[in-house]
């Protein structure tokens, strides 16, 4: 499992312009519905998907990081968009810090296991110092894309 | 106080693996302690107390990870640690 195989790069946002953790959701999956990735009927549920899960607790998992994710029966595969914020967004984040990189995950009953493996691949990537610094500095998408790309390479490598 | 080792050996149950609500409570367990945590799951040696290296375990269900506690409250925290797991983080 590695970034090629999930993220949706004509979704990429390069600068989220939401500040509030609703808005911020919202902007996504309007970006992964303008892509074609998901049908805009599915708008609705997805957005409840996303929001019921935050309930449970934030995805917002500390040192600027964010992954909302859900299930949802019309999700084909598992998909992934990465979003970033120069400005930061209130996303209740359990360090209480504003998020500024997100990977969003959407995923069905069946493809739980990917789920997993998406997971640990972008925990293993954003753990990386200088992925991280670069992820955060990239000029644009098209950047963003070939630091994804480079990683992915890397990760071929090690194996 | 006395400085002490426990070493658990604990499976994962939940139906998901180690995703990230799991993930979250697993850290944030460790970090109730003053005791260091490695979690050992094949040849990857990582913290426990850092969500990035706990959910980079990619741990479904069925894994068997090695969890060394070090410190002085390392025995009530592998208590904690253990219960936690063997409760499924309150998951089926």
């Amino acid at each position: 499992m590695q970034f090629r195989d999930f993220i949706v790069r004509t979704a990429i946002i390069d600068d989220l312009e939401s500040t509030t953790k609703n808005e911020a959701i919202a902007e996504m999956v309007d970006a992964l519905i303008k892509s074609q990735t998901i049908s805009e009927d599915m708008r609705q549920g997805v957005m409840t998907a996303l929001l019921d899960r935050e309930k449970l607790g934030s995805t917002g998992i500390g040192q600027g990081i964010a992954i909302p994710h859900a299930k949802h029966p019309g999700i084909k595969k598992l998909v992934g968009l990465f979003a970033r914020s120069r400005e930061g967004v209130n996303f209740e984040a359990i360090d209480g810090e504003p998020a500024h990189l997100f990977f969003l995950l959407l995923s069905n009953q069946e493809c739980a296991g990917k789920h997993l493996e998406a997971l640990a691949y972008v925990s293993g990537n954003l753990r990386d110092e200088i992925f991280r610094r670069f992820i955060q500095k990239a000029r644009d998408a098209k950047e963003i894309i070939e630091l994804m790309e480079e990683a992915d390479q890397k990760s071929l490598i090690k194996g | 106080m006395s400085q002490q080792s426990v070493t658990l050996t604990v499976v994962i149950r939940n139906k998901y693996g180690l995703h990230a609500r799991p993930a979250a409570l697993f850290v944030e367990m460790c970090n109730r302690f003053e005791s260091e945590v490695e979690v050992l799951k094949d040849s990857l040696t990582v913290n426990g107390k850092n969500i990035l290296d706990i959910m980079m375990l990619g741990a479904e269900e069925g894994v068997e990870l090695i969890l060394n506690i070090n410190g002085t409250d390392a025995e009530t925290a592998a208590e904690h640690l253990r219960n936690l797991i063997d409760t499924n983080f309150g998951e089926n």
